[in-house]
Formats: structure tokens, sequence, C-alpha cells
């Protein structure tokens, strides 16, 4: 074990962190959306509409996150006439390019999580509130939503969890993330299991954090 | 329980079995993506300048080798841990890497060059044809200033854990956007597709692409050597010691020095890197 080696990476380990977080925020808060929106159009009652929300959870669930984002980076980056177009911009970046892919996928399990939740819905809340009068749209909004919400919870806490390691595939379109900072210091010392364990530390530490952010917010809203 | 008792004396035997008839083999690590030093034929085979070179020390030291495949950034880890007792994947000699490591006597030896996609406005840089970092002098300073002017802001894409991007990283040419990949293909598809202004690595893993894919890349500024580029290509070994192990990883070494005496006297590393270079880098 070479402790001094373990306390010069730590800083730059940490700081590092941050651009894991960054990833991991961004993509989640698109991704919510993105889940939202197809959640809303699985249940919708045109098939090709359903089966359309449906072939998308089904793609970016049944492929793995690291051709996800080598279609992404590097697939896409052959095309010409992609590399002429204005879309270039964004699609140059590695960091835009790992955002896409995390919140398509991080997305398409939401969907799934949001679905699953409307579903389990008790009729009778529903109903209630018709025969309350209220409009179809106040009830989506101010019943259904919320409850799915909250019956998401711990679903979705798993899912922020596995989509905080899964940035860590980001290092392989050469970002410097929290797992990239490490290969680079094991790339000048050769000693991986300082590095990687002070590595995985931040990671768990992260993990506690979001853990516990999920079990207070469920109780909070438990009913 | 007696079951489990007799399966796992069983697996004890044939796992020591296993080790012992390994014991004698000599494994060499290689990463099989770095034409044509070594990379894979489209079957999954391992082809290559040093893999054909392997072969041939191997035949030298007499003892049996066996080529084990691995990734470029844990090569240098995964031969101190031991899941195989030599090197040969291109790697120079330099010192950082003698830190921890020792290296044989070279065995061959070419020049590192920046590539751009043709129409670049990094094409014909105004610099020497080549230049030594090790003899210094006014030419080579002249050179690095004009690099460090061209590639201010640029991004300059590397595979990781090189000589490239070591001299990237030293300062020599000043603070450039540094991209970093895993390996050499992904840093050819970069630059293809205009992510880097330009890349860095040996001048014939870019001859090589640029044969292979048909794409436009080209070389430019001046040919790299010395410094930070190290001093040719060796056998990595891990240093040796004065305990039974270290004993034989010294032995190793030794025989690996001679194999490639023998081998640059019969001609066998010129020829081979005829073959797969086009010329004469044998050292």
């Amino acid at each position: 074990m070479d402790v001094d080696l373990i306390v010069t990476s730590f800083p730059k380990l940490l700081s590092a962190s941050l651009v894991t977080l960054k990833l991991l925020s961004s993509s989640l808060f698109i991704g919510l959306f993105i889940g939202l929106l197809f959640a809303i159009l699985r249940l919708n009652k045109n098939l090709i509409v359903s089966k359309f929300a449906y072939g998308y959870s089904y793609v970016f669930r049944g492929t793995p996150l690291l051709v996800q984002i080598f279609i992404i980076y590097y697939g896409l980056g052959q095309i010409e006439s992609l590399r002429e177009s204005i879309f270039w911009t964004i699609l140059k970046e590695p960091y835009w390019c790992a955002i896409i892919a995390f919140a398509l996928n991080t997305g398409a399990y939401t969907s799934e999580i949001l679905r699953s939740a409307f579903q389990t819905i008790k009729p009778g809340f529903i109903e209630a509130g018709k025969s309350l009068g209220i409009k179809n749209k106040i009830i989506f909004y101010k019943i259904q939503i919320p409850i799915a919400i909250r019956q998401s919870l711990p679903a979705y806490g798993n899912e922020i969890i596995l989509m905080m390691k899964g940035t860590s595939l980001a290092s392989t379109v050469t970002l410097m993330d929290l797992t990239g900072v490490a290969k680079y210091i094991i790339s000048t010392t050769f000693k991986p299991i300082e590095v990687f364990i002070i590595a995985g530390s931040i990671y768990l530490f992260m993990t506690f954090i979001i853990h516990n952010l999920i079990k207070y917010l469920e109780k909070k809203y438990s009913f | 329980m007696n079951i489990i008792k007799r399966f796992s004396l069983g697996l004890l035997i044939t796992l020591f079995l296993s080790i012992s008839a390994n014991a004698d083999k000599i494994r060499i690590g290689t990463e099989g993506a770095y034409p044509p030093w070594n990379s894979k034929d489209s079957s999954g085979k391992l082809i290559g300048f040093e893999v054909e070179l392997a072969w041939s020390l191997c035949r030298y030291i007499g003892k049996q080798c066996e080529i084990v495949e691995q990734d470029w950034d844990g090569m240098i880890p995964a031969l101190l841990s031991r899941k195989f007792d030599a090197i040969m994947a291109g790697m120079s000699i330099t010192a950082e890497r003698q830190k921890v490591i020792t290296f044989s006597q070279g065995y061959a030896d070419e020049v590192a060059s920046l590539a751009v996609m043709k129409g670049s406005s990094l094409e014909g840089l105004d610099t020497p044809e080549g230049i030594n970092l090790s003899l210094g002098g006014s030419d080579v300073k002249k050179a690095l200033k004009t690099l460090t002017g061209a590639l201010a802001g640029k991004t300059v894409c590397v595979q990781t854990a090189t000589i490239h991007q070591n001299f990237l990283d030293s300062g020599d040419v000043g603070k450039v956007n540094v991209r970093t990949y895993k390996t050499q293909d992904e840093v050819n598809l970069d630059l293809a597709s205009g992510r880097c202004d330009a890349a860095l690595a040996a001048a014939v893993a870019f001859t090589d692409y640029a044969e292979k894919s048909g794409k436009a890349v080209v070389l430019t500024g001046p040919t790299f050597s010395g410094g930070a580029f190290g001093n040719g290509v060796g056998v990595g070994v891990r240093q040796g010691g004065d305990d039974a192990i270290g004993q034989r990883d010294a032995e190793l070494l030794r025989a690996f020095n001679k194999a490639i005496d023998q081998a640059r006297k019969d001609g066998v590393i010129s020829r081979l890197a005829i073959k797969w270079f086009g010329f004469d880098a044998s050292m």
C-alpha cells in the first residue's frame, strides 16, 4: 500500500467526482422528462403510440449502455452528412454525447418505473375525484402524478444509483470523470489498487447519500 | 460432505498440475491493437511484428511460450501482478517506466509523428524533418516553438499511458488540449471524424491506418525521437530480486537480452521489421 499515493490522489479524485455528479444530475433531469413523456405515451389508447413508446424502452433497456455510448459517440461521428449538419456542434463534444446516451438510457428505465406506478394506482382514487366533479386534467396532475411519483420512489432510487455507476462509462469517450481520472493516475503510477480503492470509496459514499435521500423522501411522502 | 471434500481435492490437484505445467512456459503480454507492432487478423489471431519476433526469441531461448492478450492501460500492472512474465507491446524504454519495471535492450525503434486530416491548417508546418529531443540544440528549440504556436488551443488525441501522452503532458509544446483514448483505433476514429485537430502516435500507426481505411490521414510536423519518446522498444520484465522468484525474473531478462543479440546477428529482427513496417526499424 502506497499511503502517499492515496493522500496525493484523493483531492484529484474528489474534484473529478464533480464531473461525475454533473453528468449524473443532467442526465437524470433530462431522463425524468423523457421517462414521464414515454410513460404517458405508453398508456395512450392509440396502439401505434403505445407500441412506439414500448419500442423505445425495449431498445434502450435491451442493449448495454456501453454500446449505446459507442454508437452515439463513435458511430454517429462516422456519418459524413451528420458531421456537416448543425447537430455536429453538440455531437462533437464527448460531454454531450455521454449525456444524450445516459439520458436516453435512464429515460427508458424511468418510463417503465412510472408506467407501472400509474397502473398500480387504485381506480378508487380516480373515481373519488370524478365523483367530486374534478376535471380529468386536474385529476391527472393533482392525483395520478403525485401518487405515481410516490409509488415509484424506491424503484427510482435504485435507478439513480445504477445510473451513478453507469456514468463511469463516460471515461470510455475521453471524459475525465471519477473513473477517467483514476485511470489517468494509474497510467502514470502503475498502481491500480490504491487509486481504485479511493475511487470506489467515493462512489460508495455517493450511493450512501442517494440511498438516504430517497429513504427520507419515502418517509416524508408516505401515506 | 465427503463428496465436497473429494471434489475440492480433485480441483486442487488439477489446479496444481496446471500451474506446474505452466511453470516453465514464458508468458508474453501484448496488446493486439497497435498495428503493425501487434494486432489481430479477422479471425482474432494475434499477428504483427512483435508476435512473430516473440516466437523467434522463444526459439532462441529454447522455452515454450504463450502470448497473452492484455489491454494497454493495464499492461504494466498485469506484469507486476504476474499475469504474464514479459511485455512485448511496442512499449518504449522510458525512465518513468523503468522506475517500476526493467527492460531488455531495445529490439526496434521508430519515430513518432503528428497526424492530421488532409486540408487541415496544421498541414505543412515549417519544421525540420525530424527532431531528437535528447540532442537538444537551437533546431529542436525552434521546432518546439513553432509547434507550441501551431497547437495552442488545439485538441490533440493520444492513446492513454503512452510516450505520446507523456510528451504532451510535459509542456514542451505548451498547453494543448490533450484527449486520451484506450486504444489507438479510437484515436484514429476520432481523428477521422474531426473531433481531434491532430493526433500523436508512432508514425507507422497512422500510415497503416491511412492505408487500410482509405481515410485522408497525413503526417505533419517533425518526427520525434529521444527525450520523452524513450530509447527504442524493448521487452519489459519485472525487476529482479534476491529471492527465488526475483532471480527467475533476472534470469529471464538475461535470456531475452541474449536471444535479441542472436536474433539481430542472424538478421531475424531486420527481416521481420521490413516485412511488417516496410523499412528496417530494427536496432
